[in-house]
């Protein structure tokens, strides 16, 4: 090139760049910079032959080392199972008190449990099983039916009034609005109200000793402590699965709510299930 | 109109003329460092065996622990996160023991740089011990300076492939020995030994012998000086380290200069002459292959055995020794204005001398009240300070302590008789290797009572647990208070642990939380 153009102070070609009187200077590239740049490329190439890489229709270029990250998770998950191999077959073969009377075990279970609770349980009961209105508070001593471990598991099992079930635990308070009196269930509202402490008239509440005679203690026992082979709750504690005050009673009376819970067994499995039940049974309020 | 040759030719080439250009890389020039012998070598042959002594033996010192942890001295066990000393034991969150170690080794530099110079790179830097440690073999198999000059200069032959080979093979025994030792501060070297010859031990053991093999034979055998020149920060930092009253090697041309191989000649001429006789002793003996006689220079190292030679040289002269000595900025100074009659002329060594020969009384000396300066003292005092401070520390640690995680969802809990339950995950640190009873009281919130998950007991204000040795015991407990006890919706209190066969206890205030309720 005849209209070169070389910088007067260092004698060395120029790219013809120029910005604002500063010109490039054209230097060569360093030799091992250059040679790095090769081995990059072929190593680029070498590395697209061994992993998976081309995009073609349908997938990709498998490699002729036949990686994949999926069976990479694949073996790490298959090596975890491996590792708790031992815990999973006791939690199997023992039972649900054997499990929670074992330290070792118990942990292992309360592990797996609590995961399980998280994917399952949370939706109705909560992240911290605390509940809601209308969904029990599993933390809390106060069980419908029955707070051991065996209980739990059962009530998991076979879940509560799912129509599907044939063992589910099934119970329905009747709709006392068409059987008794509008005042009547004032009466007996009230009379349940003062069960638990909570000052009530008291003109209200003898005549509701009375209601309450003739017509609840069949299930929730002469002393309003409930009966938990039919889920009646007790009446004289300071837990409400609907609200503890008398319009909210006298509301569950006249046109009692529900609440279903599906059966767990065929979705989980039986050592899901007892693990389900070791952690609900940890969370504070076992019996 | 002009003939060629009556153009003016002018004097004029260019600065990067092909004929005078450099390559921008210097190619290293090799260094043959001949073997020095004097009070400073046997000082460094000396630190070497105590080094080495120390990082070899090191792992195979072992120290009575009891039946539930190692039994080796010092054993950095990362799997199971303890850091054993001899009769420390540091749990990972004590790190800050290590981390003021460490500040204390970089303020001792400052303290020791300060005062006599790079004293680390000459003595005791692994990369100064190693590269001595090589070249004695060297030394051993090739010869000194000369034979190995010529070795290197001559051409391959059966002799010079056999040296070469038996160097490189003896090198690379002491840098796979050296990979090798480190490993077993890692894990219980006795263990491990057999492990690692039998081909058993975890592949991350051969890893670390072969990467540390790799840097020994590369730094030790065949990097050597260019390390401490162009890789290692410490020669740059250093200046700052330094000041007037710092010793360092110093070539004193007060005395020395003008040099002159032919002395008497010179004398007889009437001219001065220095006490350096310019045999180059001083740089022979360098293993840094620099000239002490340039001046300070960030390549000098301070090993000394400039100093060793030219003593040497000096004593068949009959001279005093100390041409090239340690000395101090501002002695040197002094020394050179006594010389030059305070700069008004070039070296004349008669200044400082008297009649007799005898060295002038003017000249400085150095004393030792020079090293106790404010720097010093305030690079002493921190380093002190930190150094009392680990120890209080130390000897007042906790060896029993409890952390308290409250359950936070839910808060809490009602139970049917109305009473209030906070969940709490209490974890007790058993510090020691020994297994112990622990009791754990509550301290303050009236009424409450703890029961424990998977402990059957009834509920109380205290339980007692077994705490296995040198573990971390967790426990999930439950605090559950009366509802006619509960105060306000956020109480505070304690939980105390104790130890009731030695006395130790911690304690961990926790909040009791209620829900917001007129009461």
């Amino acid at each position: 090139m005849s209209n070169e153009h070389i910088d007067e102070v260092s004698g060395v070609a120029t790219t013809g760049h120029e910005w604002d009187g500063i010109r490039e200077l054209n230097n060569p590239l360093p030799r091992w910079w250059v040679w790095t740049f090769y081995i990059t490329i072929v190593w680029a190439i070498g590395y697209t032959i061994a992993y998976p890489a081309w995009p073609m229709l349908t997938s990709a270029t498998k490699g002729v080392l036949g990686y994949s990250s999926r069976n990479d998770v694949k073996t790490e998950l298959a090596a975890a199972e491996v590792a708790k191999a031992k815990y999973a077959a006791a939690v199997q073969s023992k039972t649900v008190s054997e499990i929670a009377g074992d330290d070792a075990l118990r942990e292992f279970a309360v592990a797996a449990g609590s995961a399980a609770y998280k994917v399952n349980c949370v939706q109705c009961h909560a992240s911290g099983a605390q509940g809601s209105q209308g969904f029990p508070n599993l933390n809390d001593d106060d069980w419908l039916w029955g707070g051991t471990a065996e209980q739990i598991q059962q009530t998991i099992t076979h879940g509560i009034r799912f129509a599907s079930a044939p063992d589910t635990r099934l119970s329905e308070m009747p709709a006392f609005g068409e059987i008794i009196t509008g005042d009547q269930i004032a009466q007996v509202s009230a009379y349940v109200a003062s069960l638990s402490g909570q000052v009530q008239n008291a003109s209200l509440v003898e005549p509701g000793a009375q209601v309450f005679a003739e017509n609840c203690v069949a299930c929730h026992a002469d002393n309003a402590k409930g009966n938990k082979e039919l889920g009646a709750p007790d009446l004289t504690d300071a837990i409400w699965l609907y609200g503890s005050n008398e319009t909210a009673i006298a509301a569950q009376i006249r046109a009692p709510k529900h609440g279903v819970m599906p059966a767990w067994v065929e979705r989980l499995g039986e050592t899901k299930v007892k693990e389900l039940a070791v952690y609900i049974h940890s969370l504070g309020g076992g019996e | 109109m002009l003939d060629n040759t009556q153009v003016e030719r002018l004097e004029a080439e260019a600065v990067n003329s092909a004929k005078i250009r450099q390559p921008l890389y210097a190619p290293r020039k090799k260094i043959f460092p001949k073997r020095a012998s004097g009070s400073f070598r046997s000082f460094k042959w000396l630190v070497m065996a105590i080094t080495l002594g120390i990082y070899y033996l090191t792992p195979w010192l072992r120290w009575d622990r009891g039946p539930f942890a190692p039994d080796q001295a010092v054993l950095i066990d990362l799997a199971n996160r303890r850091f054993y000393f001899f009769f420390i034991e540091i749990w990972p969150q004590e790190f800050y023991y290590v981390a003021g170690l460490l500040v204390m080794a970089g303020i001792g530099l400052f303290l020791i740089t300060s005062t006599v110079g790079r004293a680390w790179c000459g003595y005791t830097c692994p990369q100064t011990v190693w590269v001595d440690l090589f070249l004695v073999v060297e030394r051993a198999i090739e010869g000194d300076r000369n034979a190995r000059m010529k070795l290197d200069a001559g051409p391959w032959t059966a002799r010079k492939l056999a040296l070469r080979v038996s160097k490189h093979a003896i090198w690379l025994i002491i840098a796979v020995a050296t990979g090798g030792a480190w490993i077993f501060y890692f894990a219980d070297a006795p263990t491990l030994i057999g492990e690692v010859f039998t081909g058993t031990a975890a592949p991350v053991a051969y890893i670390t012998i072969a990467v540390l093999t790799a840097t020994t034979y590369t730094f030790g055998g065949l990097m050597r000086e260019q390390v401490c020149t162009y890789m290692c920060p410490w020669p740059r930092i250093q200046a700052a380290m330094l000041d007037e009253n710092s010793l360092t090697v110093t070539y004193n041309d007060w005395r020395g200069e003008p040099r002159s191989r032919h002395a008497k000649k010179v004398q007889a001429a009437g001219q001065p002459v220095g006490d350096c006789v310019d045999c180059n002793a001083c740089v022979a003996v360098c293993p840094m292959g620099i000239d002490i006689r340039d001046g300070q220079q960030l390549e000098c190292i301070t090993c000394a055995l400039c100093i060793d030679a030219c003593d040497s040289v000096m004593d068949k002269l009959g001279k005093e020794r100390g041409l090239i000595s340690y000395a101090t900025l501002s002695d040197y100074n002094a020394n050179m204005a006594v010389a030059t009659a305070g700069g008004s002329c070039s070296v004349n060594p008669s200044l400082v001398r008297t009649d007799g020969g005898a060295f002038s009384d003017k000249l400085a000396h150095f004393h030792l009240r020079k090293i106790f300066r404010l720097r010093t003292f305030i690079y002493m005092g921190a380093w002190s300070a930190i150094g009392l401070a680990l120890v209080y520390s130390l000897l007042t640690r906790d060896r029993l302590e409890v952390n308290v995680l409250h359950d936070r969802n839910p808060q809490f809990v009602t139970l049917s008789d109305g009473s209030i339950r906070n969940g709490y995950t209490v974890k007790l640190l058993n510090m020691i290797p020994e297994p112990r009873t622990i009791v754990v009281t509550m301290q303050g919130l009236q009424g409450a009572e703890m029961s424990v998950v998977g402990v059957d007991l009834p509920a109380d204000r205290s339980f007692a647990v077994a705490a296995e040795p040198d573990r971390l015991k967790t426990l999930k407990v439950f605090v559950r208070q009366p509802a006619d006890q509960v105060g306000s919706a956020t109480q505070t209190f304690k939980f105390r642990v104790e130890d009731k066969a030695s006395f130790e206890t911690d304690e961990y205030t926790a909040t009791f939380n209620a829900p917001e309720i007129a009461r």
